[in-house]
Order: structure tokens, then C-alpha cells, then sequence
């Protein structure tokens, strides 16, 4: 157990991370290896809870009423065998006028045979916000499949903004799965980047349900594939019978390179005369004016590349 | 004889077609070092052909002709490899680059570090260095950014394609000022349909339809200009 902890930590490290950070008392954080709890804390106005079963973990999240945690609370999951299973299920409840922010950091450097699924379901009160920012590192085996899947609801003014990347190493295959819907005036926005090569497989649904009047939707994605790898991307925005004067965009952008191959599915579904959706989705191989641009200022083509792509993600 | 040590650019009789068209239709010129050569003429003439011809883009490959650089013959090398000899470009149309910086952008020019400088040249104030080089700046904007890129690179020769294009025209004292400043490091190709920055030019020509047309001083050239191409002759009045 040690030391899968000092590795796991190595890697957090590598992403970027601090293990300060988790001695910070102020610092709420949770490390789960495997389907087993390493370390947890809590902060005031926050309940955190987590009990490993025998195929996975629970994971209990409550921000009560009023509280706004000051400081983004950091969750570290992995696996750092070659091989094994993780499953969370996280249920998390944001009280109304409560406020999180959390960080979230899967790490699997030696992916080879491993499965990583999280089960969330959030409930986001009245005028509460909920940030989660999920970022992967899958190590060069390719050997990982990765299926988070959420369904997120907001009631009214409140706001939600998720973002989930992977873009150091290999994605293996991903089958990410969201639901959010928002109440009345409350905002939805969802971004995913993701960089596949190899033979990575990616396919991303996000489905925004603007229920309320006012509400808000974005729905984005910033995907990049090259060698074999295959990317399908299909994102939806509903505006429902009730909301009325409710806004939302879908904007999927892909690049696609070598042997690569991208599906975009952008789909608005408008059922109140007074709500507008809009949306744009392009795929195409790296702009021949932004190369020309880069490669003018002494950078190889290969160099240019990686500047535009690292763009598009960033 | 003395003429020829000092030029750092020689065009030597340079054709180029596209798409069955010609497009530059044996071109001769030289380019001395640290002067500015003014390449005008109209819309269509060439101008922007040559500009890309120049730096290298692969599909405005020459027919026929070579291109010297500093006494060596690039007329095959690519982009980069001109781009790593001295030369630059400044694009008519500045591209969008999504998640990039003002000041990682910069940075990828600047052989010095810091960037602020060329932004203030540019008449650009510091607060842009988080900005993105994206849709949120106006096209004036990445205008200027781009020139500031320019600067940032401190080229042996710099093409300048139509550089006032897109920026108003109080601007005009930065276009001169900016190709003062690059004329200390390097020479300067000056592209443009604009008389008055032509006149910035030491030496200019006149291009129309892919040909030379006229060459000299640009007060000459741009009085020709005038008395000749406005409005533009038919091509047969032209040629005969």
C-alpha cells in the first residue's frame, strides 16, 4: 500500500500537483487506489465520506447549506499496476447557496488491462455553483477503458461548469456520458478535451436539458486525433416546453490527422418558440494558413503542429 | 558589380502558373541589403503571389527562375528552412490561433525574451499579453500582433504583405516606423497597392498582371502609377 501511494503521489506530482496540498489542513482531499480509501478530509460545511465495497468505492459528498468551500477540494483516483479494476460511485449533494469546487486527478501510468468507471449523480441546489475539473494521465500502454458517467441537476440560479481532459498519454478507450439539466436561470457548461492517438477509441455524449426559463447551456469540445485513432463526439441541447427565453450553444471543434477518423454530432432540440440554440461543429485537418504562419517564424512543421493542437486543448 | 555584393535577395527570371494561369511571368529584381524595396501594383497583379513565392508556401513553387539569398540558392527550400535563414513574412490576413497567448505567441519570435516591447511598437499596450491571438481581437488587432511578431524576430529580410491593410489609417506612422525598425536589422520587401506606403520604399517596382512593369525610385514609380494605372488600362493598350 505504501508504496502504491508514493507512486501514486510520483504521479500527481507529474501532473502538476503538491503534496502540501494534501497536508493542508485547509485543503479538503481524497485519494482512492484501486477500490481502496488511502486518505480523506474534510473541511467545514463539508461532509465527506467514503466506504470501499468489495467491487468499488462510495463516495459521499454533501456541501451544506450557505457554505462556500474556500479552497478546491483535490481527488486523487489510480491504479498503479499494469492492471486492476476501479469503480466509484460518488453521490454528491450541493445545498442551496453552497458552493465547491473540485479537482479531480486519475492517474493510471501503466495502463495495460485497467478499468476505471465513476458513476456520479450531483444534485445542485438553488442558487449553489459546482466546478468539477477532471484531468486523466493514461501513461503510452493504451490498455485502459475510462467511463464516467453523470447525471448532474441543478435547481434555479445556480451554475455548473464541468471540464474533462485527457491529454497526457494514451486515452486508450473512453465512453464518457453526461446528463445535466438546469432549472430556472441556472447555467450549464461543459467542456472536454481529449488528445487519442495509437488506436484509441473516444466517444463523448453530453446532453444538456435547459428546463427552466432563462436557463443556460454550452456544450464544447476540443478533440484532436491522429494515427488510428476514432473519435464520435455527439453533444445535445433540449430547451424544454418551459424554457422560455432559455439560451444554449453546442461548438465541437475537431482536428483530425493521418489515419485518424472523427464523427461531430451536434443535436439542438427546441420545444418553446421563445428559446434559441445555436451550434457549429467542424472537423478538419490542421489549418495550412496557421502552419504557414508558424513555419514562417522558423518553427518545423512537426513544431507547428504541436503549437496549434496544444491550442486547441489548452 | 558593387551593387550585386551588397544585395542580400536576388529574383532571377521567375515564372509561376497556377492553375493553368500564369501568374508571375519572369521576374528579375534585386534587393540590396538594409534598404526597403516597394513591390506596388493593383489587385490580381501578382503581388501576393510573389510574396508567397518568396517565402516558400509549397503550392506557389516557381516554374521556372531562381531565387538567391545571401549568394545561396533557395528557390527549393521550405518555409522553415527560409524562415531559419533570416527571412519572414508578414500575412495579409492574420490567422486565429485558439488557445494561444499573445505572449506565447510572441515568445515562439522573440530571440530576447521580452515581448512587451514589440507590443508597444505596435501601439499595443501590455494587457494584451493574456489575450488570445483568437476571434476576440479585432482584426486591426491581430495586426498588429503580427507585426509585433515581425519585430520580435528581428529578420534579415522581411516581406510585408500589404501591412496596412486592415488597420486604420492613423496607423500609417507605425507601418513607417515599424519598417524604420526592421530596415536596422535587415532588408525589407514592401507589398502593397497604397501609394503612400510606397513611398516608404528606397527602391520600388511596379508589378501588373505578373510582370515588371516599371522599376526605379518610388517617387517615379508611384507617378507612373498614377498618370498610368488609374484607372487600369485594358491589356491591350497595355501591351499593344
Amino acid at each position: 500500500m505504501d508504496d502504491a501511494y508514493g507512486l501514486l503521489l510520483k504521479t500527481y506530482r507529474r501532473m502538476g500537483g503538491s503534496e502540501s496540498i494534501l497536508r493542508d489542513e485547509r485543503v479538503a482531499h481524497l485519494v482512492i487506489h484501486g477500490n481502496e480509501v488511502y486518505s480523506s478530509r474534510a473541511v467545514e460545511g463539508l461532509v465527506l465520506d467514503s466506504r470501499s465495497r468489495a467491487d468499488g468505492v462510495d463516495v459521499e459528498l454533501r456541501v451544506k447549506g450557505g457554505y462556500r468551500i474556500e479552497y478546491p477540494v483535490h481527488m486523487c483516483f489510480g491504479i498503479i499496476p499494469e492492471e486492476g479494476e476501479q469503480r466509484i460511485r460518488l453521490n454528491a449533494k450541493i445545498e442551496d447557496g453552497a458552493g465547491i469546487k473540485i479537482l479531480s486527478h486519475c492517474m493510471f501510468p501503466n495502463a495495460e488491462r485497467i478499468i476505471h468507471e465513476m458513476d456520479a449523480i450531483v444534485e445542485i441546489g438553488d442558487r449553489a455553483d459546482f466546478e468539477y475539473l477532471e484531468r486523466h494521465y493514461h501513461g503510452e500502454g493504451g490498455g485502459i477503458v475510462v467511463a464516467p458517467r453523470a447525471k448532474i441537476s441543478l435547481g434555479d440560479h445556480s451554475r455548473l461548469y464541468t471540464e474533462f481532459s485527457i491529454l497526457d498519454g494514451r486515452v486508450g478507450k473512453l465512453r464518457m456520458d453526461y446528463d445535466m439539466e438546469a432549472g430556472e436561470g441556472s447555467a450549464i457548461e461543459a467542456l472536454a478535451k481529449v488528445l487519442g492517438y495509437g488506436d484509441d477509441e473516444i466517444t463523448i455524449r453530453e446532453r444538456g436539458y435547459l428546463r427552466g426559463r432563462n436557463s443556460r447551456g454550452l456544450i464544447k469540445s476540443r478533440i484532436v486525433v491522429k494515427g488510428m485513432a476514432m473519435s464520435e463526439v455527439i453533444s445535445e441541447l433540449i430547451a424544454d416546453k418551459g424554457a422560455e427565453g432559455a439560451r444554449g450553444h453546442v461548438d465541437c471543434v475537431e482536428l483530425v490527422m493521418e489515419n485518424a477518423r472523427a464523427r461531430a454530432i451536434p443535436l439542438v432540440d427546441v420545444w418553446n418558440e421563445r428559446a434559441k440554440i445555436t451550434h457549429e461543429a467542424s472537423i478538419g485537418t490542421v489549418d495550412k494558413k496557421q502552419l504557414n504562419t508558424l513555419m514562417s517564424k522558423g518553427l518545423s512543421k512537426e513544431e507547428a503542429i504541436d503549437v496549434i493542437v496544444k491550442g486547441y486543448l489548452r | 558589380m558593387a551593387m550585386k555584393d551588397r544585395s542580400i535577395l536576388e529574383v532571377r527570371n521567375l515564372s509561376m502558373s497556377r492553375g493553368g494561369r500564369s501568374i508571375l511571368r519572369d521576374l528579375s529584381f534585386s534587393v540590396e541589403e538594409n534598404r526597403v524595396y516597394g513591390v506596388l501594383g493593383p489587385n490580381g497583379a501578382g503581388k501576393s503571389s510573389l510574396a508567397y513565392a518568396l517565402m516558400g508556401l509549397e503550392e506557389y513553387k516557381p516554374d521556372s527562375g531562381e531565387i538567391i539569398y545571401q549568394g545561396k540558392e533557395i528557390t527549393e527550400l521550405s518555409i522553415s528552412e527560409r524562415a531559419r535563414m533570416g527571412i519572414t513574412m508578414l500575412w495579409q490576413e492574420p490567422v486565429r490561433f485558439e488557445g494561444l497567448s499573445v505572449r506565447d505567441y510572441l515568445g515562439l519570435c522573440s530571440r530576447d525574451g521580452d515581448v512587451r516591447e514589440y507590443l508597444l511598437k505596435v501601439g499595443l499596450d501590455e494587457r494584451y499579453l493574456e489575450r488570445n491571438v483568437d476571434d476576440t481581437l479585432s482584426g486591426g488587432e491581430r495586426k498588429r500582433v503580427e507585426l509585433a511578431s515581425i519585430l520580435a524576430l528581428k529578420p534579415k529580410l522581411a516581406i510585408l504583405d500589404e501591412p496596412d491593410s486592415g488597420i486604420d489609417i492613423i496607423s500609417l506612422d507605425y507601418i513607417a516606423e515599424i519598417v524604420y525598425e526592421l530596415k536596422k536589422h535587415g532588408s525589407v520587401i514592401l507589398i502593397t497597392h497604397n501609394e503612400d506606403v510606397a513611398m516608404l520604399s528606397d527602391r520600388c517596382l511596379l508589378l501588373c498582371d505578373g510582370f515588371i512593369v516599371k522599376e526605379g525610385e518610388p517617387g517615379e514609380i508611384v507617378s507612373y502609377f498614377k498618370r498610368k494605372c488609374v484607372p487600369c488600362p485594358t491589356k491591350r493598350e497595355r501591351y499593344g
